[in-house]
């Protein structure tokens, strides 16, 4: 179950073709706090409900960061790694609150931060998948040179810095974390672990000793991923606990069983921190030297585009926008801050490379859009169908091209009909709305260049003018978001 | 690699057939039915020496090679370092050409414009180690370019011809591509400027041994330097001659001429002419399928485009038929075209005279790949974009023109195929429409309109994953904008 879960969530950040999330965009929708953001209470209500059941197998199961940090302590191969720890309640009642005050108080970039969904889709998304696009390229010569056209080629290019190197950090980190310790993270930071180990303290189901048959072997916290058992007094934390049943294996002497009974006291102890901040700088170090390499690796590619039979084409810069767009769907700008835990299943998902991280305090990496690499396709409304939290809400087709997330600005110092006096006018060509008109700079002088005229009633702010002007770096005619989205 | 291990093993199991079956059949001569057999397929494959036919130039008593290489497009190494664009494959250059004289070839045909100006360098290397009377040389004023229009960078354009060629007299020297432009154009480039007079002079000083011009697009320039033969002696012109151009010429572009009427016009004068675009850059070798088989069914062992080739050359007036080969495949099946020569019938005529009204329906963009419109200013890969529409079009993988369980899997092959042949940035949605390209075609394409057509194309494509029931499916090449 796991596995299939964590498989399915990967796959639908790593796919590049579009077709998972018919199939498997339920699966971020049963994840706790997009659930919760969603509004969803029927499902937040059911896994609440497991948790009194089972206890935390939320954690073992469906939180694909819960089972990438089982796979990653999986890889040490070292025996009985593990002993009992005190729980270190205070810091995980802080992260709790700071995560409800950042809620509340909508700093959507602290929430952001804490939610392990969302930490597991910036690694799928900035790290993970930049991977699988190279090796689906290197497929996709291979059926080029075939003439075959299963595989075609993609981009992997750099979407937020910022983004990439909270995404590289919180990786690092975490990996450390579960490579030495288990569930270190989910039983000290995770808030969503913290709430469910509230409920899972009064599960039905939980692991009980059964005194009379344990030997004392210690075994059982010897392999305690959660650092949970503490063979000695005969009790488990059951916050803390994710009902993962290694302890259940390993016990020669059947003395822990996975059945009903009264809870336990149990206590409270002393910090880890210490751990945590040593492993932020290997991971800092590691960071640096991995920015390093991609960026030659970048630089490498920039020369190869030459190729002196075609004029060189100068790569489009984006405009600093005074209101950064958001995508269809999610409203307002208000919307997105509240409701956005920033997992990048939209960034990853988007096929016209207009989805980003923003990188503003606020709203750090939460999706934003810009022009230079593609434009809002009218045919498209991918990210809707895939956002778990309901930051961007599902909008049909059709509704699309209805939906008015910004408008176009025509910067006349840029415009070629202007700078190199031709003809031009892609702009209005290319609206899907109609909204753009050519008119003489002049209005008594025909003669003069055509210019666009933006209708912005009618402009819906896709960016189709923007991505295809011809001036470059900067194009004659942006976008500049609404706050507010509206129906034209 | 499918292909070309498909290929490979055909000929060896085609090779196998025959030499089994001639074994079969003759019991008794075993070993020489095998070597029947064997000379069979090597006569399909490998030109004989010796047995080019030759045109004699009435002026010069020249006897000039019925097959011209063409230089225009040279083979090149694909250009890994970044530089500046692909580098001519030199040694490839020279074994073509080798190959080419060993086997009778004896006209090379060049410009200063060819290969991003590279093609004059490496002919005169590929030339220069034969005896200057085996080989004739032709190459061009191609002073198309404003900078190039005065006399005095003409003419320094036409001496570094000869000293990129390495030669101190030039066989056939043209006024490159007149008719593009019209009248102004010639004006400006020849008449204005006193080249032409010049040229006539460097004819009596013996530097130019025959003088002509080479014509694309407007007739009334045709017409003009054909009235004033008289005063210019024209030595030779080039001309399009092509079974689709004899008559089709004008159906495909109001503003081009029927060869019928050129060629006809030259006849009457007595002026030898040489053919460009016999196979009009491929397209008449890589013809829609249906056409492909009709005409491969005509005769199995010769190839379609062997046909263009034999009916450029069947006109006695034609001193010799210009072939830009890119590939020893290409060399050879046109050597076997020529060596000797059989000229085509007049039921030979008639059958592609047919084939040539189905080429006109097709509605290919009439694109040859010369990629004189290239650079474009704002990116545009011009001849990318059409050749891989002409591409989809002859094997008959238009999306909206197919049945609807084909039109997903069509539509995908279309757009990743579009994405391979032309970076995105370099697409027809990028084409403003300033029309900078359009004098320069020798064709005389639309190309803003035709790209648009192909933008609107492809946008419709992409909007739509499959065809909506409520719409009709509609052909958009088919409607003129």
């Amino acid at each position: 179950m796991a596995v299939v879960m964590f498989i399915g969530v990967t796959g639908l950040f790593l796919d590049i073709s579009g077709t998972l999330h018919h199939w498997l965009s339920w699966m971020p929708k049963v994840q706790f706090l997009p659930a919760l953001l969603a509004l969803n209470f029927i499902i937040v209500g059911a896994l609440l409900l497991l948790t009194l059941i089972f206890g935390r197998i939320y954690c073992s199961v469906i939180c694909p960061l819960g089972v990438m940090q089982d796979l990653l302590a999986r890889l040490n191969r070292k025996r009985n790694k593990y002993s009992y720890s005190k729980a270190v309640s205070w810091l995980r009642y802080t992260m709790l609150g700071v995560m409800v005050v950042a809620f509340v108080a909508g700093i959507g970039s602290l929430f952001a931060l804490l939610a392990p969904y969302s930490s597991f889709g910036r690694i799928a998304t900035h790290l993970l998948q930049p991977l699988w696009i190279f090796g689906n390229n290197a497929l996709a010569s291979v059926a080029e040179s075939a003439d075959s056209y299963a595989f075609y080629h993609v981009d992997a290019w750099m979407r937020g810095l910022p983004t990439f190197v909270i995404a590289l950090v919180t990786f690092v980190v975490i990996g450390i974390l579960a490579w030495k310790h288990g569930r270190t993270y989910c039983n000290t930071i995770c808030p969503v672990g913290t709430l469910l180990g509230f409920f899972a303290r009064f599960s039905w189901f939980k692991v009980v000793f059964d005194e009379g048959k344990c030997r004392d072997c210690s075994m059982c916290s010897k392999n305690c991923k959660a650092a949970c058992i503490d063979y000695k007094s005969h009790t488990v934390d059951y916050s803390r606990c994710v009902a993962c049943g290694n302890c259940l294996e390993k016990c020669k002497f059947g003395a822990l069983k996975y059945a009903h009974k009264a809870v336990k006291k149990q206590e409270v102890g002393k910090s880890e921190t210490e751990e945590t901040v040593t492993s932020v700088d290997t991971g800092k170090r590691s960071f640096l030297l991995a920015t390093a390499l991609a960026t030659t690796a970048a630089i490498a590619q920039e020369g190869k585009k030459v190729d002196g039979k075609l004029a060189d084409i100068e790569d489009k810069v984006a405009p600093k926008r005074q209101t950064p767009i958001t995508p269809p769907g999610s409203r307002s700008a208000s919307n997105m801050a509240k409701r956005c835990t920033a997992c990048q299943l939209c960034v990853s998902e988007c096929p016209n490379q207009v989805l980003r991280p923003s990188v503003g305090l606020m709203t750090l990496m939460q999706p934003e859009m810009s022009y230079e690499r593609g434009y809002c396709r009218p045919e498209c409304n991918r990210c809707s169908e895939v956002c778990p939290t309901g930051a961007i809400q599902h909008i049909g087709e059709d509704e699309k091209s209805s939906i008015q997330i910004g408008h176009a600005v025509w910067v006349k110092k840029n415009c070629v009909a202007v700078t190199d006096k031709v003809e031009c006018g892609n702009c209005a060509r290319h609206c899907p709305v109609g909204a753009i008109e050519m008119v003489p700079l002049d209005e008594n002088d025909e003669d003069t260049p055509f210019i666009p005229s933006v209708n912005v009633e009618r402009c819906i702010g896709c960016g189709a003018c923007e991505n295809l002007c011809p001036a470059r770096p900067l194009s004659a005619i942006y976008v500049e978001g609404h706050e507010v989205h509206r129906e034209v | 690699m499918k292909k070309i291990s498909r290929r490979v093993f055909l000929k060896l199991f085609g090779g196998g057939a025959l030499a089994t079956s001639a074994a079969l059949a003759a019991c008794g001569g075993k070993a020489a039915g095998a070597k029947d057999a064997e000379d069979e397929y090597k006569n399909q494959v490998e030109p004989p020496v010796g047995k080019m036919t030759y045109r004699e130039d009435p002026h010069t008593k020249n006897k000039i090679s019925l097959l011209g290489y063409g230089m225009m497009r040279l083979p090149t190494m694909k250009d890994t370092k970044g530089g500046s664009g692909d580098e001519i494959d030199q040694d490839m250059v020279n074994k073509l050409v080798d190959y080419a004289i060993e086997h009778g070839v004896n006209y090379f045909d060049t410009s200063p414009a060819y290969c991003q100006g590279k093609s004059e360098a490496s002919t005169g290397i590929a030339l220069h180690k034969y005896p200057r009377e085996k080989y004739h040389v032709a190459t061009k004023l191609s002073n198309f370019s404003p900078t190039t229009l005065s006399k005095k960078a003409s003419i320094e354009m036409y001496h570094n011809s000869m000293k990129e060629l390495q030669v101190d007299y030039i066989d056939y020297y043209l006024l490159h591509a007149i008719g593009g432009g019209g009248m102004e154009a010639l004006h400006q480039r020849f008449l204005d400027n006193g080249m032409l007079d010049f040229l006539v002079a460097e004819r009596e000083a013996g530097r130019i041994r025959n003088l002509g011009f080479s014509y694309h697009g407007d007739i009334e320039v045709f017409d003009y330097l054909l009235e004033n033969h008289d005063k210019y002696k024209w030595d030779f012109v080039q001309i399009e001659l092509n079974y689709l151009d004899w008559e089709y010429a004008n159906e495909i572009n109001p503003d081009n001429t029927d060869a019928k009427y050129l060629y006809g016009e030259l006849e009457k004068r007595g002026i030898p002419a040489v053919v460009m675009e016999p196979l009009l850059g491929g397209r008449l070798s890589k013809l829609p399928q249906f056409l492909y088989t009709r005409i491969k069914q005509r005769d199995p062992e010769k190839s379609a485009a062997s046909w263009a080739f034999r009916y450029a050359g069947s006109p006695e007036g034609v001193l010799t038929v210009l072939s830009g080969m890119t590939f020893m495949e290409h060399l050879k099946d046109n050597l076997l075209s020529f060596c000797p020569l059989t000229p085509v019938t007049e039921e030979d005529k008639e059958f592609l005279y047919e084939v040539a009204k189905e080429i006109v329906g097709t509605d290919n963009i009439p694109c040859n790949d010369c990629k004189y419109c290239l650079p474009c200013p704002y990116g545009i890969d011009i001849p990318g974009i059409f050749v891989h529409y002409n591409k989809c079009k002859n094997e008959g993988r238009i999306p909206l023109e197919i049945m609807e369980e084909e039109y997903a899997k069509r539509r995908r092959e279309y757009l990743i195929g579009y994405d391979r042949a032309v970076p995105r940035m370099r697409q027809a949605d990028h084409c403003i429409g300033c029309a900078q390209c359009v004098e320069h075609c020798p064709q005389s394409i639309k190309i803003p309109q035709e790209l648009m057509k192909i933008s609107e194309f492809v946008e419709n494509l992409r909007r739509n994953p499959v065809i909506k029931h409520d719409e009709q499916p509609q052909d958009n090449t088919d409607s003129e904008s």
